[in-house]
């Protein structure tokens, strides 16, 4: 009765095997969507599945909102001095360009958006928390000097958790020496978009991010004075949910207006051309 | 002093100060003179204040400029001004009772006066939001010092706060867009504005009244970027490490001073302003009267000018 017995076969892969790099794959960290990583990177680190905006480094802003080739960086052998000897400051400044690179916490340039010449500073959270000093509020504070000089707008993509408290006071007082070069590009009638992402807050929020003409936020970015944390602390009970968001700003009318990422670039050429009363980009020859 | 709250270091001060107490009490309970046994213990009294508070430490700086009988707002705006008149509101919200502010004169001439204004017990703490001031507050100090240029007045403002609130409603009503929009005006105001640090000057809450030509600060004030509490408990994960970050800020008078920060060290009377506020009173009136006068000569576009450019300058970087 064996006429039915199957021979017993090793059973063998049909396919060959395909060899799928680790990271050809990319999973968003919020909503658990996954694909392939190429797809999140032509989204700029948007998730497609639900929309969370990664932190993306400062020189990514300034890729995105500059014509390709047209940046040139600025200022670039700044560093910060420890004026104060601050315990520890010297040693986490090493670390901090180690891991984020020499540019302290902003990226500063001059290029051009659809042709049209703009000086840009983008934050660079990854160094110690995107936080203000000397360096940030003189990149800043130059930065607005030369959009007077040149009538060239100015935009700034700010990224912090406020000032950085190794500087003690004199990184409290960048707050008011930007505010003072606002003030100046202000009256003189050259524009500045702020955009700012998440987070923005303390020192930053309460000077420049907060200080142009128009203030465009990312989706989700966490903005205010006080961080989450300090106010749970102080009233002693859970935030609501969305408090502090750029929708929730937006609501509360302190932002202009919740633009996502892939937006950004046309957004802000479309403003500052208005803002300039020049034609639409490629609207002539 | 004998009665009333007093910090640790103060204590030798405090037990002279009853033992002078109680022999007056003796004499005048038997009708002796003590007068010559009491007079040496009063000079003894005014070296001890002199020489415990030469040496004081950061962080007793800061328990000095937070001690709940230092001279607030109001208490130097009743000895140093007079015609106030108190205006209130932001036109917008609310008032804000952590913000003091109104017409009042210095010496015959009319000023826009703004301070932080603590509580001095727990109901008035209470209204005063323990001087930790609303976006409301900013906005109304914004809103009269643009009366002030209107109506070429100086400003002085007097700051006194542990720092802008950190709330809800604070945040929902723009705290970070209040406090931006006012170092923004603050720099371009066309009149002279004076800042005095009376007291605790807590981060970007007392920045927010602190943008001006000249920034005075009493001798035992403080002023930094954050607490000294807050700063140990970022750092080292530990806020009893607040001794460490208190030296560590550079928050005294005396650093500001030496960083280039503020302009004018404010002498307090031996033993601190709370042991007198009259006198602390009367030298800051002397500071204020000065300043405004080397200010008055200025045209307001050099005055602008000018602020902006001492702003400009403050930072420490390496270059090339």
């Amino acid at each position: 009765m064996a006429w039915f017995r199957k021979d017993r076969r090793r059973r063998t892969a049909q396919r060959e095997k395909l060899e799928i790099p680790a990271d050809a794959w990319d999973k968003c960290e919020v909503c658990g969507h996954v694909d392939i990583s190429e797809k999140f990177e032509r989204a700029l680190q948007v998730c497609p599945g639900c929309g969370y905006h990664r932190r993306i480094p400062g020189r990514r802003y300034i890729e995105l909102l500059t014509d390709a080739g047209s940046f040139t960086e600025l200022f670039t052998d700044m560093r910060s001095a420890d004026a104060l000897q601050f315990e520890g400051y010297a040693d986490r400044l090493v670390i901090a360009e180690r891991k984020a690179g020499p540019q302290d916490a902003m990226v500063a340039g001059c290029g051009t958006l659809t042709g049209i010449e703009i000086n840009i500073g983008a934050m660079e959270f990854a160094f110690m928390g995107g936080s203000m000093g000397s360096v940030v509020g003189e990149k800043v504070a130059r930065l607005a000097d030369r959009s007077v000089q040149r009538s060239a707008p100015l935009v700034l993509v700010s990224a912090s958790g406020g000032a950085r408290m190794q500087e003690g006071v004199l990184s409290l007082m960048q707050m008011a020496k930007t505010s003072a070069v606002m003030a100046r590009l202000r009256e003189a009638g050259t524009p500045y978009v702020s955009i700012l992402t998440n987070p923005t807050t303390g020192g930053v929020s309460a000077s420049y991010a907060m200080q142009g003409d128009v203030n465009l936020a990312e989706p989700g970015a966490v903005i205010g004075f006080a961080g989450p944390r300090v106010i749970k602390q102080t009233i002693g009970q859970d935030l609501p949910k969305g408090f502090q968001t750029a929708e929730f700003l937006v609501e509360h009318g302190m932002v202009d207006a919740v633009v996502p990422r892939p937006q950004l670039r046309d957004t802000t050429a479309r403003l500052l051309r208005m803002m300039q009363g020049l034609e639409p980009a490629g609207a002539a020859t | 002093m004998a009665n009333g709250f007093s910090l640790d270091f103060e204590k030798p001060i405090v037990d002279l100060e009853r033992q002078i107490e109680s022999l007056r009490r003796m004499a005048a309970d038997r009708e002796l003179d003590v007068e010559s046994e009491i007079t040496p213990l009063v000079a003894k009294l005014a070296d001890l204040r002199r020489e415990i508070y030469r040496g004081l430490t950061p962080l007793q700086r800061v328990q000095v400029a937070r001690h709940p009988r230092r001279p607030y707002s109001l208490d130097y705006i009743n000895r140093i001004f007079t015609d106030f008149v108190e205006l209130k509101g932001d036109r917008l919200f609310r008032d804000d009772p952590a913000i003091v502010a109104g017409w009042a004169r210095l010496d015959a001439q009319p000023i826009i006066v703004i301070g932080q204004q603590k509580g001095r017990d727990t109901k008035e703490n209470l209204q005063r939001n323990f001087g930790m001031p609303h976006p409301e507050g900013y906005r109304k100090a914004l809103r009269l010092m643009r009366m002030a240029e209107r109506f070429r007045a100086p400003v002085i403002t007097l700051i006194d706060t542990p720092g802008a609130y950190p709330g809800l409603g604070a945040e929902e009503r723009g705290q970070a867009e209040a406090i931006a929009r006012n170092l923004e005006e603050m720099a371009a105001l066309r009149t002279s504005v004076i800042a005095a640090v009376i007291g605790e000057g807590g981060s970007g809450g007392a920045l927010g009244l602190g943008l001006a030509d000249r920034v005075l600060m009493m001798e035992n004030a403080i002023y930094s970027v954050i607490s000294p509490e807050g700063c140990a408990a970022i750092l080292w994960k530990d806020a009893s490490q607040k001794e460490r970050a208190a030296e560590a800020l550079r928050l005294t008078a005396q650093d500001l001073h030496e960083l280039g920060i503020i302009d004018e060290i404010v002498p307090e009377p031996p033993g601190g302003a709370h042991t007198d506020p009259d006198g602390a009173a009367n030298t800051l009136a002397a500071c204020l009267e000065s300043h405004l006068g080397e200010l008055a000569d200025v045209e307001p576009e050099e005055r602008v000018r000018q602020r902006a450019e001492k702003y400009r300058k403050i930072g420490r970087i390496v270059e090339g």
